[in-house]
């Protein structure tokens, strides 16, 4: 308990100790908090989700917070529908079974952009009459213009930029643009918008459903990528993700490394010689080039990269330093002794060996985490991330085939970059100070 | 890459048992430690054959390649369109067999990898694949030698650089041990948890995108200047960027390695006795600082010198640099065995001999190791 005391104190002596410490819990609390906000099953359906689940979001939109850093306004991106009363809606029964919709929505425009895009989707029953719609656009300086009458089927999605009779009857070809703007001066005219839609059913048991959804320029609080996907989940997402791969790699590799050590310096002779031996050939075997391989001829799988990972990085050159410093070790008296009361070579290893080797272990394994982490982030990079799983990698993976960076797309390449980067510095920094802390030779000079 | 690795105790025997010559002493080490290394550099290339073949997963692949690019080619030349279904499809079949033969895929894989295997340390490197070179060769030799210098030059400019530049800063930081510059320093060293493409994407972001001042990638303007200046002038603008990143990447943590190394070795009591006889700060440096650590010095200076060979794959692609590191990387993605092989070996066969030479330099530089003690 004093010992742990006397730790913490140390600990709290460095101030980079006291950050790192900081980030690794953060990461910690954002992973339990996307694996419980987010299930993994729903993350890997949203993340692998295509129209069908994303059809609400604007393509490569920012995330809506630019707006407090902007001096010019970006349209925020929005759904509504008359099924859920976003929509204020009155149906009115008719003559002969015929039926009304009224569906009416005001929304207010205060931005100094227009939306990519205005959709309306519609459901309706029917059995044999198709029910008819039309729509009107009413703008804040009190025109009112007629978008479209239509018969509708089943399923239908009407999407206001590509009406060609529209561009026609305003004249324009960015039909968008002409809906927010004053005919005159083609200048954005702010103010409350309002949609109205009538709907005619001939039908007892015929319905209308509309939903409106509304392509903004930005979304949400992380922005889309170009399969309209919310960014909040590959962020969220990529922290547990990150964290499983660098914890496990590293921890494996190091206690793997470190046993193998012990192991060939206590029982020496031959085994010994053929550690050694497979260290060197480890040495030629070339690291990345083979994880590349193995990604793009057998899987992507982040288990079988790990696996790999793990494998390759056992007899790498801390072999050699743990097989220096088990040498001494094995010299000293406790050893002696153990011996003399005849402790049998697994419980030299394990009991006496392993454990002396601990406070030299931790700040290693710490310190190899980040390597770790971005090793996944260089093959999704690469194009080599796993095809299933959300995570950081991936996302600058999207965001460089798409060309974020050429077309200004910031925000989808500075989002993952920055998490990667507090969680590779969170975990070197406490790294860092744990060896000073462990090994106070360092500290003394 | 500056990795300082502390002094083990191994190389430093200082037990004198009776002695056979010096000349039979040196040849039989040389003749084990060549014959070890050889064994090594065997064991690791055939590895690295039977992964580059994934078992023969590999060849399913090439074989559907083969049949698709064989059919598509012959179904969209002129002249195959006016020959009878029958002849036309011989032909394909003809082709596809072979092209199979060229590529060796009607040997067994076992043979195969063997064949590859001695012609890679025979360094026949062969034809590749798929690749060419910007040339049109298929020959690996030569697709090699073609990205070489764009390699040399980024990683030998960059790796040099950190080199000589930690060295000298963390001279001057580990005389001036504990002051605002060894502070930072310290507290710096974890960016280098970051790797260089990593950075490599800030820098593109700030000076390509935002300021667009620097070029976002590539090696020259396109299309090249003719003019020897203004071409290398526009070299020189595209290879800021990737340097730049090389650098920072791991600037900070090899000045703090070598810092702490210089200052475990002017610890040492004979250094206090220099000072106290009150030679100059120079002197004691050269002399009783870095003398006993040049072993480590050259040891990292060797393994720098290998690393210039095996460039930055992912750095490279980030940049879009024409180097070996991307050459290997597209080589994977095409399934170019040759090609993977041919860089390895000859990775191998550097890293056996700057191993092998390294021990007779440490008996040179330092008088206390004598070979095959």
């Amino acid at each position: 308990m004093n010992a742990l005391k006397n730790f913490t104190r140390q600990l709290l002596y460095y101030p980079s100790a006291v950050i790192g410490t900081l980030v690794v819990f953060l990461l910690v609390v954002l992973a339990v908090y996307a694996m419980i906000k987010i299930p993994y099953n729903e993350a890997i359906r949203l993340w692998r989700g295509g129209e069908d689940v994303w059809y609400r979001n604007p393509k490569f939109a920012a995330p809506a917070w630019i707006n407090y850093f902007s001096r010019e306004k970006y349209a925020e991106s929005f759904a509504v529908s008359t099924s859920d009363g976003g929509i204020e809606s009155e149906v009115t029964p008719g003559a002969e079974g015929t039926a009304t919709l009224l569906a009416n929505y005001t929304f207010d425009f205060a931005y100094d952009t227009y939306p990519q895009d205005m959709i309306l989707y519609i459901t309706s029953s029917y059995a044999e009459k198709q029910p008819f719609l039309s729509i009107e656009w009413m703008t804040p300086d009190g025109r009112t213009i007629r978008v479209a009458n239509m018969a509708v089927i089943q399923n239908q999605a009407y999407r206001f930029s590509q009406d060609e009779k529209l561009k026609l009857r305003l004249k324009s070809e960015d039909i968008i643009a002409a809906l927010f703007s004053d005919p005159e001066t083609g200048s954005l005219i702010k103010g409350p918008y309002q949609l109205l839609i009538t709907g005619t059913t001939f039908e007892p048991d015929s319905k209308i459903d509309v939903e409106f959804v509304f392509h903004g320029q930005v979304y949400g609080l992380a922005g889309t990528d170009q399969a309209r996907r919310d960014l909040v989940v590959p962020l969220l997402w990529g922290a547990p993700v990150a964290l499983t791969f660098g914890l496990i790699a590293s921890v494996g590799s190091s206690f793997l490394t470190m046993l193998i050590a012990a192991i060939g310096t206590w029982y020496a002779g031959w085994v010994d010689a053929l550690i050694q031996r497979i260290t060197e050939i480890n040495l030629v075997l070339p690291f990345l080039s083979i994880l590349i391989m193995i990604g793009t001829f057998y899987s992507r799988s982040i288990w079988v990269i790990l696996g790999a990972t793990i494998a390759l990085s056992i007899f790498t050159g801390a072999i050699k330093s743990f097989r220096s410093i088990f040498l001494q070790v094995k010299e000293s008296m406790y050893i002696e002794a153990a011996r003399a009361y005849g402790a049998s070579g697994s419980r030299i290893v394990f009991l006496y060996l392993i454990p002396r080797m601990i406070p030299l272990l931790i700040p290693g394994l710490v310190s190899a985490v980040p390597a770790f982490v971005f090793l996944e982030a260089s093959l999704a990079v690469l194009g080599l991330g796993d095809p299933v799983l959300p995570t950081w990698g991936k996302m600058i993976d999207d965001a460089n085939r798409n060309g974020a960076l050429y077309r200004g797309y910031y925000y989808w390449i500075l989002e993952p970059t920055i998490l990667l980067m507090v969680t590779g510095l969170g975990f070197a920094m406490l790294g860092f100070a744990l060896d000073r802390i462990f090994n106070p030779k360092l500290r003394e000079t | 890459m500056a990795v300082v690795t502390h002094p083990t105790t191994e190389n430093v025997v200082i037990k004198r048992p009776v002695r056979d010559s010096a000349f039979v002493r040196v040849s039989r080490y040389v003749l084990v430690r060549l014959l070890s290394l050889f064994a090594t550099v065997v064991i690791g290339i055939y590895l690295t054959i039977v992964i580059a073949n994934m078992g023969g997963f590999v060849d399913t692949i090439m074989r559907g390649e083969i049949r698709d690019r064989v059919t598509q080619g012959i179904i969209n030349s002129p002249s195959a369109q006016l020959m009878q279904p029958e002849v036309r499809q011989k032909l394909i079949q003809d082709t596809i067999a072979a092209e199979e033969d060229r590529m060796g895929l009607n040997v067994p894989i076992a043979v195969r990898n063997f064949r590859y295997l001695s012609n890679a340390l025979t360094l026949q490197l062969g034809r590749a694949f798929n690749m060419t070179s910007d040339a049109g060769s298929k020959q690996v030799r030569l697709i090699l030698l073609e990205r070489l210098p764009a390699t040399l030059l980024l990683m030998g400019i960059s790796q040099l650089f950190l080199f000589f530049s930690s060295i000298l800063l963390a001279l001057n930081l580990s005389r001036r041990y504990g002051n605002f510059w060894d502070k930072f320093v310290v507290a710096l060293s974890p960016t280098s948890a970051v790797p260089p493409w990593f950075y490599g994407i800030f820098l593109i972001l700030i000076f390509a995108a935002l300021l667009k001042v620097l070029p976002f990638g590539g090696m020259v303007d396109s299309p090249p200047p003719a003019n020897a200046f203004e071409y290398s002038l526009s070299l020189l603008k595209h290879l800021i960027l990737p340097t730049l990143s090389l650098v920072l990447s791991s600037f900070f943590l090899s000045i703090y390695n070598y810092r702490t190394f210089f200052l475990i070795y002017s610890s040492e009591d004979y250094v206090d006795m220099a000072k106290a006889k009150g030679l100059p700060a120079r002197d004691i440096e050269r002399k009783y600082i870095l003398r006993p650590t040049l072993p480590n010095i050259i040891t990292n200076f060797a393994l720098l010198i290998i690393t210039l060979w095996t460039g930055a794959t992912i750095t490279e692609t980030v940049f879009l640099w024409p180097g070996l590191g991307r050459t290997l990387f597209q080589a994977i993605g095409l399934y170019d065995t040759p090609i993977i092989v041919g860089s390895t070996i000859i990775y191998a066969y550097l890293l056996a001999m700057t191993v092998f030479l390294l021990d007779f330099i440490y008996s040179i530089v330092d008088p206390r190791v004598k070979i095959g003690e």
